[in-house]
């Protein structure tokens, strides 16, 4: 009755379905995202380009790429497994999933890969789009592909407790209004935190988003404000803890199951 | 007979309301089963912790033998489960929900061909492709039922099935339903027709306050509560009282209508004479047939 094959099925299936929901409404999920993204690319470089250069022999407009890019699949990452499971409450579907044999590791897999693969996927669009601008070359791609995974796997994990949490769509919202958009906006997404007081500078390193974007830059450049291989370890961290949380609340059924 | 529902001394609290009162119950295989009850009286409860969707406060639940915690694998495996609520994804349309819903019980394509069986025989065939936004509410309630039996479960409950459903509709599902218990499946029923409760289930629970006050097969309860009754419109008039003896049998007064409960079929003998004795005459004589309703109300005081 239960076996592997059917176990491997059941989390495949709510993997596929989450993927196909999000793409069900792809100009909402990718093309929105990646139309932003495209906006902010072509107003800052064109306000601050000739004017402003953060790495040496990299062009602002080649600068502000990585950033952006790891912001859209940031917020992605998160709205993906957080919208899914908010509209799932709201609207009492996620019954079906409650009464299936899934177990809480197979629910929490299939909500993590959707949102790193949602997240990836409007990544990898914006910069197929960003190279119609400039050239930007990929010099490390270890880390472009590790920050990109595990910062779409921290969002992810983040998604699912702020859905399983959240009772309301403005009960998430929230989530993205005064957590999600403060820190990815104070990341150093369009500026080296160098160019920061040194106080501001120490409330950067407090926070996570400035981890995966600046270690998602070096990538690209090889140059960044901390040495990537530490910001590999704090976002790898982070992961950790937040998806024990996630995996914990769908163990314990904490406002799904009562 | 092999249990296919047990529920032993199951409690479920939510903080000062005690929902589900040490209840215990042995729902044998191939049953046809009705939990009745008035709302509130916590049979949802009892489905949500038999399916898994809410934790007993104590006690144990096993579906065909398997305990709904501890080997809840394998016991949601064993139950399709139709929700009260009309819900649905409104992202997919009927056969992807279907497939989908399989897929989480971790069948694949080869279950393709029950998907077909069980779309045909809910009559859903021309709208396996249309998006579940889309369905009228008969459809959607077909479709949910549908999702309960992808995964070929061997006991099916259903939770107010035919709320708001029209009467053709209601009759199909059910002689669906029957048929499905005929081929060898568990069916648990809740509803608040209680004249559908009579007419298809073999045995029924039913419930007040957290509690079960009656379980028994539906004929016994009808016999037990029903067969014995007498309908007696009395005059009364001139200041006439029923006469002691009678008086002793217990009663229910209802104008000038007189219920009486008999213990035995010669009390009919003796309230006739009785009554003649008294010269109270008798307007009316009537054998009352009660059902299932009437068992109810008397049971759950209302």
């Amino acid at each position: 009755m239960v076996n592997t094959r059917s176990q491997w099925i059941g989390m495949w299936t709510l993997l596929k379905k989450e993927v196909l929901r999000f793409w069900r409404v792809v100009f909402q999920t990718v093309a929105s995202p990646v139309i932003t993204a495209v906006l902010y690319l072509m107003i800052f470089s064109h306000v601050l380009g000739e004017r402003v250069q953060v790495y040496e022999g990299v062009a602002y407009t080649s600068f502000l790429i990585p950033g952006l890019i790891m912001m859209s699949l940031l917020q992605n990452a998160f709205s993906n497994s957080s919208s899914s499971l908010v509209q799932s409450k709201v609207m009492g579907n996620i019954v079906f999933l409650l009464l299936t044999p899934l177990s809480y590791i197979q629910f929490f897999v299939a909500f993590l890969v959707a949102s790193i693969l949602r997240g990836i996927f409007v990544g990898f669009v914006i910069y197929i789009v960003a190279l119609f601008y400039v050239d930007l070359p990929i010099n490390h791609p270890f880390f472009v592909i590790s920050f990109a995974i595990l910062g779409g796997g921290l969002l992810g994990a983040f998604g699912i407790i702020a859905g399983i949490w959240s009772d309301r769509f403005d009960q998430m919202a929230a989530f993205g209004n005064f957590v999600i958009m403060p820190l990815s906006f104070l990341s150093g997404v369009f500026y080296s935190i160098h160019s920061l007081p040194e106080i501001w500078q120490s409330i950067s390193k407090l926070n996570p988003f400035f981890y995966m974007i600046d270690g998602f830059r070096f990538g690209f450049f090889g140059q960044s404000d901390i040495s990537p291989w530490i910001s590999l370890s704090i976002v790898t961290i982070f992961f950790i803890v937040l998806s024990v949380i996630a995996i914990r609340m769908l163990k314990s059924g904490y406002k799904l199951r009562n | 007979m092999k249990s296919a529902i047990i529920f032993k001394n199951v409690k479920k609290t939510y903080a000062s309301l005690q929902a589900v009162d040490g209840i215990s119950l042995n729902i044998p295989e191939g049953e046809f089963f009705g939990l009745l009850g008035p709302n509130g009286a916590g049979k949802s409860t009892m489905i949500n912790m038999l399916a898994g969707l809410v934790k007993p406060t104590s006690g144990s639940i096993s579906v065909m033998g398997y305990d709904v915690q501890a080997s809840y694998q394998e016991a949601r495996h064993s139950v399709g489960i139709v929700p009260q609520e009309l819900v649905f994804d409104p992202f997919f349309n009927v056969r992807e929900m279907l497939r989908f819903q399989a897929g989480y019980f971790g069948k694949g394509k080869e279950n393709d061909s029950w998907i077909d069986e069980v779309i045909d025989r809910l009559d859903l065939r021309e709208k396996a492709h249309t998006n579940m936004r889309k369905l009228s509410g008969g459809m959607k309630r077909r479709a949910l039922i549908a999702q309960a039996l992808v995964h070929r479960p061997p006991v099916i409950v259903l939770d107010e099935p035919t709320a708001g459903v029209d009467v053709e509709l209601r009759q199909r599902l059910w002689s669906f339903i029957k048929e499905l218990n005929k081929e060898g499946h568990t069916i648990v029923l809740t509803t608040h027709y209680l004249e559908e409760a009579e007419a298809l289930c073999n045995s029924v629970a039913m419930m007040r306050s957290g509690k079960i006050v009656a379980a028994d097969t539906t004929k016994n309860l009808l016999k037990k509560f029903a067969s014995k009754n007498l309908k007696l419109r009395l005059d009364l008039k001139s200041n006439k009282t029923l006469p002691a003896d009678i008086k002793r049998i217990q009663h229910e007064a209802i104008g000038q209508d007189y219920i009486f409960q008999l213990k035995k079929i010669t009390d009919i003998a003796k309230i006739t004479e009785s009554l003649g004795k008294a010269k109270i005459d008798i307007l009316d004589l009537q054998a009352v047939d009660i059902d299932l309703e009437n068992v109810f109300l008397k049971l759950t005081g209302k």
